[in-house]
């Protein structure tokens, strides 16, 4: 590598179009363009009023083979607590620094170890991680969840059980209001390291095309959605 | 790239008498095809969808040196780094120089074709460094010292008690009579190996399937989460990919989503799409400490001036190659190309060369399934059709097929000659099927006969006379 081979590839894309490098105002207007992107085609699923979306969000979400569970704010620890013994998993759980997740530290059914910030990295030894969603996408049942301080990634990788705490307002109707949360996230600085887009738990179809759930990453996933939209709550 | 295409016809031979990869083949029609078309028929917008995502990848090559300047620009501000490289061999050594400069003795690797393309981990041992693939698939057949055979299922050609076996050979820290019949047993094994390994890799390698320009972005698109895992625990991150990945913004990576999944496996959305941005931030508890993206030309650029641009637009989602019946015949090994099916048969022509892979644009009956199911409508009928002429030009077609089609054009262009001819040869053919209908052999179809009969023509004339006849006869009945 080296700049000749980065001058030699741009000539030659160049020599292809039949022009030169672009004259600055062509230039300029594709910039414009980037820095104030706009949608093309927005399918109607990722559409409709809050009582739609977040019903459509954990539908789509069970059709990728998730579960989901509906709780009022502040009983975020015993569902994920009924959820565990539900399923005979430890009450063990890796559980990441976002202040957001304070109250399932609080819950006496859980054993609760921070992740990120200053409690360190998690580990291959965490088996259940909780996660907090930055967003829920209506259209697919999809998870975004943005790396930092607080919220390790790994955590969303490394468990065998991935659990998802996802604000009732924070669910959105499909990508592009993703990325609105995601730009207003980030602010001026560049979008978080690694942000993950989550549509159920991992899996893999690759011996024999059989589909098998929980390949390298998780082999379950748990959405823990907090009815905090009076809008969305059902009649 | 390195092709061995010439072989075709010998490994077609070879393929079609081999019963298990007849049965692997089978389930891309239960598998891939009918969730392909169950998840577009799902969403009333896909078609208007494959417009828009055909328009965007038109845009951003039409202004292709832009985009991937500025996406190299967006790397470097989030604290990453970009290398241009001209070919393969420029890109292999960006990645050993970077593995070099971290003392890098084992690197994981997520799924990439572009790696396959340029034969990374080929240059990764020589240079001592191992590269282990984390893909299920990937690993299977780097188990297996093969290749993959096709471009998202890269082990679709092989059944699970050859997996099996291959676990039984290589993993020896197992009791050797463990129970291995199940796909769950397999994934399983593997999964509990590989995690050793994310764990204690000294650099992660992935491929991408976007680069999103307006953020620096690069994007992966899986199910396993190997991609993840492989790219946040060791220090060090490298994208190899290339020129054409680069779309202007996230919103036009959002349309490319929507596409690419419900073409490639007909889930709506994978089950991980991660966007990466630089290595890991100030206070972050983990992720990379180092970010890499290796740009690969390739003859990409030179593509983008051919009649070959609109390949270009690929996203590399398999559904040309899951629904073509040649490939389901012979299996991605055959086309002795990293990249078969019909995108490979276009794009290999144009990365190689055509004295190698001249065989490819031939393998194809050019039935349209590919164009009609590409979510970027790549016209890739069209493009082989081109690819032939050029084949015919540069008199690299055999002697026998361009007399055969000089005397053909000579008759088409003499329509009276032309009807007398076929009438003539079509009556031969009904007297010679005799009453089955049918030949064993014919004259100049030995390579047809040798394995079927050829149906003789319906008695009555040639297609044009029987149209004429009818036309007559509604004539006349009115
Ligand atoms: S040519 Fe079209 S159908 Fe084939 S892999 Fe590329 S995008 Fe998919």
């Amino acid at each position: 590598m080296s700049q000749s081979a980065r001058q030699a590839v741009l000539d030659g894309i160049r020599a292809s179009l039949r022009r030169g490098p672009l004259p600055p105002e062509t230039a300029a207007v594709l910039d414009t363009r980037l820095s104030r992107p706009e949608p093309n085609v927005v399918p109607a699923i990722a559409l409709g009023d809050r009582r739609t979306l977040v019903a459509r969000f954990l539908a789509a979400a069970e059709a990728a083979a998730a579960t989901t569970q509906r709780v009022p704010p502040g009983e975020e620890g015993a569902a994920v607590a009924d959820f565990l013994r539900a399923h005979a998993l430890p009450a063990a759980v890796a559980v990441a620094a976002d202040p957001r997740l304070d109250g399932l530290a609080a819950a006496p059914m859980l054993c609760v170890t921070r992740r990120g910030a200053d409690h360190g990295a998690p580990t291959d030894a965490d088996r259940v991680g909780v996660s907090h969603a930055l967003a829920g996408l209506a259209e697919t049942g999809t998870l975004l969840l943005a790396s930092g301080p607080e919220c390790p990634a790994t955590l969303n990788m490394l468990p065998d059980v991935h659990v998802v705490v996802v604000r009732a307002l924070d669910v959105v109707g499909g990508l592009e209001d993703g990325w609105d949360r995601l730009r207003r996230h980030a602010g001026a600085a560049p979008l978080p390291r690694t942000v993950h887009l989550v549509t159920g738990p991992s899996r893999t179809g690759d011996i024999e095309q059989t589909l098998q759930l929980g390949a390298h990453g998780p082999r379950r996933l748990h959405i823990v959605l907090i009815d905090d939209d009076p809008a969305a709550i059902r009649a | 790239m390195h092709v061995t295409s010439r072989a075709f016809h010998k490994n077609v031979r070879g393929a079609v008498a081999d019963p298990n990869l007849r049965r692997s083949l089978a389930t891309m029609k239960t598998g891939f095809r009918a969730n392909r078309a169950k998840a577009a028929a799902a969403l009333p917008e896909f078609e208007a969808l494959r417009d828009a995502g055909a328009a965007i990848k038109d845009r951003t090559l039409a202004h292709l040196d832009h985009y991937l300047e500025r996406f190299e620009a967006r790397v470097e501000e989030s604290g990453g780094q970009v290398h241009w490289a001209r070919d393969g061999d420029e890109a292999c050594r960006a990645v050993l120089d970077i593995c070099r400069a971290h003392a890098a003795r084992m690197v994981t690797k997520g799924k990439s074709m572009v790696a396959e393309e340029i034969a990374l981990n080929a240059a990764l041992e020589a240079a001592g460094i191992q590269p282990v693939e984390t893909d299920l698939g990937e690993y299977i057949i780097q188990l297996r010292g093969e290749v993959p055979s096709h471009i998202i299922a890269p082990a679709i050609h092989v059944r699970k008690h050859q997996v099996a076996d291959s676990f039984r050979e290589n993993h020896p820290q197992f009791p050797a009579d463990r129970p291995l019949e199940e796909p769950r047993d397999l994934l399983d094994e593997a999964r509990a190996v590989l995690r050793d390994r994310f764990l204690t890799a000294d650099v992660g390698i992935t491929g991408a399937n976007m680069l999103v320009a307006e953020t620096g972005s690069t994007i992966i698109v899986t199910n396993e989460g190997n991609g993840d895992l492989t790219q946040l625990l060791p220090r060090v991150h490298i994208v190899v990919t290339s020129i054409e990945k680069v779309v202007p913004t996230l919103e036009d990576a959002a349309t490319v989503l929507r596409l690419l999944a419900r073409s490639a496996t007909g889930q709506p959305m994978a089950s991980y799409t991660t966007l990466s941005t630089g290595p890991r931030r100030p206070g972050d508890a983990d992720g990379p400490e180092h970010f890499h993206v290796v740009l690969l030309d390739n003859g990409r650029s030179r593509m983008l001036g051919t009649e070959f641009r609109d390949a270009l637009r690929c996203i590399r989602c398999a559904a040309c190659i899951n629904h073509c019946p040649i490939y389901g015949a012979v299996g991605g090994h055959a086309y002795g190309s990293v990249y078969p099916g019909p995108i490979g048969s276009v794009i290999t022509p144009a990365l190689a060369s055509l004295e190698d892979a001249a065989a490819l644009p031939n393998a194809s009956t050019l039935c349209g399934r590919c164009e009609a199911v590409c979510p970027m409508r790549i016209p890739l009928p069209r493009m082989l059709r081109n690819w032939r002429e050029h084949e015919v030009a540069r008199r690299l077609a055999p002697a026998r097929v361009r007399w055969g089609l000089r005397l053909w054009s000579f008759a088409a262009r003499r329509p009276a000659l032309y009807r007398a001819g076929t009438g003539l040869v079509a009556r031969l053919l009904v007297r010679l099927g005799g009453r089955r209908g049918r030949l064993a052999r014919a004259p100049l179809a030995g390579a047809w006969t040798r394995v079927r009969d050829l149906p003789a023509p319906p008695a009555g004339g040639t297609f044009m006379d029987q149209v004429r006849i009818k036309q007559s006869k509604a004539r006349d009945g009115r």
